[in-house]
């Protein structure tokens, strides 16, 4: 039987792909299944090479402080980026600074942003609504006597107000 | 509009127009955007994640760039119909994976296409035929500016547009080309085509992107970059290295038909031969197959088809478009027929 890919080679490989319930028999050679292979890897591949750059970041950090990093505003945890490959929201950017400075620099050789800016930059305005959000929240958690919740509130709302403060 | 009117149509991406179109299907341009105050859409509860879809769905509907364009709600979609899309380039695998809470707005002519809550609240894409980089860039940053007005985006002056993937930061942008490199692949100088552009921080993908295989000799290059350089930079990049990969595949070109004239013609004859009689063909082979026969068009080794017919099955032989065509769902077999038979209709005259 010869390769399905390249169809000169002798196939010595059966693979049985099941794609949208449909169920394909591929025969190949040895050297076109390794690049299916390679090709099957590449769709996973994204958040392992974070994973991997991220790692590097790591290793120049004491201890297992990164791991623990917690982004106040989402929630997400360092642990989970380095995961899932995908930070929580766009406070995470504050939250994981330390390491994610370093990581832009290692996937673009840059971490200053160049390029066009919105029409409208609304975002000292913005955060006043995010902090008045957060205290109609942080009331809610009160009442209902969700007091882990409300700790977490208080702690997003002070982070917040920091940062305001910061940016006038 | 119905997606059932988009099988009459052409995409704009498959007209084979615009410069350079013998190599370069079609250049696209991607802004990947974020609201500010909202999580990202992985990390989105369903509830904020339909409120997020909401927000821009109204914000869209109203904008006068995006007026001929229609909204689809994914999960109202079937498995082949948002296979269909993946297949026209309209959004991407990941994007059909997972339809919860996503959604899809395209335009008419389907130039502009915009995700929602894919990996970003908003992905869009402005595709045009052919290397015209300039003109897909300028609707882009049109439609970006007109829709800044009225969201709130996820944005540091430090390090630009905010991405739930760092290797989407800044400016947020990935142009990419679709390109015919049939030429280099037979002279086997692809290699150290592909090995030099990896090394200038682009990417090379297959015909459907992220982790697709290189099939048709049809290769999808875009940068990696998006933080550092301003957008003009990043086109210019591009546009730089991709006249150098067109001039390479030119010269292969010009090389296989004075060297190995028979031995080209060949295979082109023996492609369009193998289609015009085939009564079961695979996608793949259709493929490889259709390469040499857009490579002998373009060449004028075939002189009676043009290459807007032959662009056009690169898609139309796609299983998705198959059972939109018969109207059923088909099985791979069924799938494999009717393929034979539609590239029969569009090649016997």
């Amino acid at each position: 039987m010869l390769c399905d890919i390249c169809t000169t080679n002798q196939a010595t490989v059966h693979l049985t792909e099941i794609i949208d319930e449909q169920m394909t028999e591929l025969h190949l050679c040895e050297e076109c299944a390794k690049n299916k292979s390679m090709d099957m890897e590449q769709q996973f591949g994204l958040a392992d090479l974070l994973a991997g750059l991220t790692d590097i970041g790591k290793a120049q950090v004491e201890g297992k402080e990164a791991v623990k990093l917690k982004c106040l505003v989402c929630g997400l945890t360092y642990d989970d980026f380095r995961k899932i490959g995908r930070l929580g929201c766009s406070e995470c950017y504050t939250s994981f600074r330390k390491y994610l400075i370093p990581l832009l620099k290692r996937i673009h050789g840059s971490n200053k942003h160049y390029g066009k800016t919105p029409l409208v930059l609304t975002k000292p305005v913005r955060m006043k609504s995010d902090a008045a959000e957060l205290k109609e929240n942080l009331e809610k958690a009160i009442q209902a006597e969700e007091f882990e919740e409300a700790a977490r509130i208080r702690d997003a709302l002070k982070a917040l107000e920091k940062k305001a403060s910061e940016n006038k | 509009m119905q997606l059932n009117d988009l099988l009459n149509h052409t995409s704009e991406w498959l007209k084979g127009t615009g410069p350079h179109s013998d190599i370069v299907m079609s250049s696209r341009v991607r802004l990947a955007r974020n609201l500010e105050g909202r999580l990202f859409p992985h990390w989105a509860s369903k509830a904020q994640a339909e409120e997020t879809m909401n927000i821009l769905k109204q914000v869209i509907e109203r904008n006068d760039y995006l007026k001929k364009t229609t909204f689809f709600r994914l999960a109202d979609l079937d498995s082949v119909d948002k296979q269909f899309l993946v297949e026209r380039h309209l959004m991407s695998r990941e994007h059909a994976s997972k339809p919860d809470s996503k959604a899809i707005v395209m335009e008419d002519g389907e130039i502009i296409s915009i995700m929602i809550n894919e990996e970003d609240h908003l992905r869009m894409q402005v595709m045009k035929s052919g290397f015209d980089f300039l003109e897909s860039w300028e609707i882009m940053n049109q439609i970006d500016d007109s829709l800044s007005k009225e969201l709130t985006y996820a944005f540091s002056s430090e390090l630009g547009y905010l991405t739930a993937c760092p290797t989407n930061t800044g400016t947020g942008m990935r142009g990419s080309v679709m390109l015919h490199l049939p030429a280099l692949v037979i002279a086997r100088t692809i290699e150290k085509v592909l090995a030099a552009i990896s090394k200038l921080s682009f990417t090379t993908r297959g015909l459907y992107g992220e982790g697709t295989q290189a099939i048709g000799n049809f290769f999808q290059i875009s940068n990696q970059v998006s933080l550092g350089h301003n957008e003009d930079e990043i086109i210019s990049n591009i546009n730089g290295l991709i006249r150098q990969v067109i001039e390479h595949e030119e010269q292969a070109r010009a090389i296989l038909i004075k060297q190995q004239k028979a031995f080209l013609e060949d295979r082109v004859w023996r492609g369009y031969g193998i289609l015009k009689n085939a009564v079961i063909i695979s996608s793949q082979e259709t493929t490889e197959l259709l390469s040499m026969v857009r490579l002998g068009a373009d060449l004028d080794i075939l002189k009676d088809i043009d290459r807007r017919t032959i662009n056009e099955l690169f898609i139309l032989i796609q299983p998705a478009h198959l059972q939109k065509l018969e109207g059923k769902k088909l099985n791979s077999q069924e799938r494999d027929e009717k393929r034979a038979r539609i590239i029969r209709s569009k090649l016997v005259k």
